[in-house]
């Protein structure tokens, strides 16, 4: 059987800046952190041909291709399911350029959540969905859902606000290391975290991510031609999708086994076409959007055992120098919420050995793209 | 104009319509398989059985006894109707005969009261449940609440 194991690469990463409020319209922060990937890879734009990036995604690749100077594109994919599309959009673009379907992929996303309206504003459109049974009851954001299986985990096995305290922790203090980040030099303290507002009780203000504009790319490549690239490459060395039996998005209650997300199954995948497992994961970006999305997918990827996750975080395990560094750059939580893509590129910064908060040595990542929706993963290498 | 009535009201899609309608009547009733040798319950509703494949269903009805899953207490920023209650409860329920089928709902103190009439002291995970009906919005449209046992 083919095998995608370290057949591509990531040849080169943009980003715009992360605000609040950005004056540019998604269309040109997408072509800017596109343009800035393929300057980093040394690439033309001409030599384009592959594109991939979400659903939720309103810069569409036939406006991106034509403004940026692409040539004539050969392969083109959309991934669903919010940030849970972040690492499909690498693997998508690996499998096109393994296969010859392309030579040179961009993956991209550009948002404009900080500045333009919430998503969950527009809720009625939703309500002729499966939307039609929890809405109504007021369950009206991810926050609000979330905050359920939080509640209900948190229940099951004595998880703590401690607990989710010290994710939030680990995020902002590498947050406040990068100076890219939206939360740089704004320490966070627990009587901050204990004493903040409730946005969904069990879930405070500091248990949700950023609402961010900016936007963010990468440049795929063969592994050959990656070598001949202006920087060092970094390998997708497995990449996973996984949608459970009987899942139902964000509103998992139905399943048998609500508290076993996405990421056990995108896992399962993951490491079975892998060299390692993840004792020997050096550094992982793993998906924030909320504080519990961690404790459950370090679970999910088999860095605890099932209830473990919150215990695991304690005694500073998250933090640098500790068991497994997470979100270096500060995560969705403190860096920026673009959807996970700042999770990917973080990854590869401390694959080439540039992030503001460097794990020493580093020669394997794990990033994950949203848990408990359906999912996506890979594990970089050098 | 009652304090619920401009609340968020389901649209029923074709496959979720019985439930709705059967609400309206009082009864909870939840989609099952009706193929002979299966009989399996499902939520939310969906064409065919995932257990057997088959496109047979009928509405079974539960005792609306149940107990609470989880439950969330949402505080602003919210929709204007619900930012107006807040902060209120929101449940899942799972039911007593079924414990895999759980129903997102609010605990109230009575059927048509708001969705902060009840102590979010009082809701604990377990507690006992059970379901009652309430008209809301201009035709009425029959929402399934939960009011704890004791």
């Amino acid at each position: 059987m083919a095998t995608l194991k370290d057949a591509t690469a990531i040849a080169g990463i943009g980003q715009t800046a992360f605000a609040k409020r950005l004056p540019e319209s998604e269309k040109t922060l997408a072509c800017r952190a596109i343009l800035a990937a393929l300057d980093d890879a040394g690439i033309a734009p001409s030599e384009v041909d592959g594109f991939a990036s979400y659903t939720m995604e309103e810069t569409d690749e036939v406006e991106v291709a034509k403004a940026i100077g692409a040539g004539d594109v050969t392969f083109f994919s959309k991934v669903g399911y919010g940030g849970g599309g972040s690492c499909a959009t690498l693997g998508h673009l690996a499998a096109a350029v393994a296969t010859g379907q392309a030579s040179v992929g961009v993956a991209w996303r550009s948002r404009k959540r900080g500045s333009g309206p919430r998503p969950w504003k527009n809720t009625a459109v939703q309500l002729p969905t499966p939307a039609q049974w929890t809405r109504p009851y007021g369950l009206l954001r991810p926050a609000d859902e979330i905050g359920m299986l939080a509640r209900r985990y948190m229940h099951e096995y004595g998880a703590t606000r401690d607990h989710l305290f010290n994710v939030a922790l680990a995020c902002r203090n590498r947050a406040n290391q990068n100076p890219d980040a939206i939360m740089y030099e704004r320490p966070l303290t627990r009587e901050m975290y204990m004493t903040s507002r409730w946005i969904s009780e069990p879930l405070c203000l500091f248990d949700n991510c950023l609402e961010t504009d900016g936007a963010l790319a990468c440049v795929i490549v063969s592994a050959e031609r990656a070598r001949d690239c202006r920087q060092r490459p970094v390998y997708l060395h497995s990449v996973a999708q996984g949608l459970p039996a009987q899942h139902h998005g964000m509103v998992n209650y139905w399943n048998d086994d609500p508290l076993t997300g996405p990421a056990w199954t995108a896992a399962r995948q993951l490491w079975k076409q892998a060299d390692f497992g993840p004792d020997d994961v050096d550094v992982a970006q793993i998906y924030d959007a909320f504080t519990p999305l961690v404790p459950l997918s370090l679970e999910g990827y088999g860095f605890c055992g099932r209830g473990e996750g919150g215990a695991f975080t304690e005694g500073g395990a998250l933090e640098s120098g500790g068991r497994l560094p997470v979100n270096t750059g500060g995560g969705g939580l403190s860096e920026a919420y673009v959807h996970g893509f700042n999770l990917i590129t973080e990854g590869v910064k401390q694959l080439r050995g540039t992030s503001t908060a460097q794990v020493p040595d580093a020669a394997t990542c794990l990033v994950t793209a949203g848990e408990g929706v359906p999912t996506s993963a890979v594990l970089l290498r050098n | 104009m009652g304090v619920n009535d401009s609340l968020l009201l389901p649209v029923a899609d074709e496959d979720g319509a019985p439930f709705w309608e059967y609400a309206a009547r009082g009864e909870l009733r939840v989609q099952s398989c009706a193929a002979p040798a299966c009989g399996e319950l499902r939520f939310p509703p969906r064409p065919c059985c995932p257990h057997c494949g088959s496109f047979a269903s009928e509405w079974r009805e539960m005792s609306g006894r149940g107990r609470l899953w989880s439950y969330v207490i949402p505080h602003p920023p919210l929709l204007p109707a619900y930012a107006e209650q807040a902060p209120y409860n929101a449940v899942v329920v799972e039911l007593v005969e079924a414990p895999h089928i759980r129903l997102a709902g609010n605990v109230v103190a009575s059927a048509d009261a708001p969705l902060n009439s009840v102590d979010p002291a009082r809701l604990r995970i377990g507690a006992p449940v059970r379901a009652v009906f309430c008209p809301v919005g201009p035709d009425g449209f029959p929402l399934v609440r939960w009011l704890l046992e004791r």
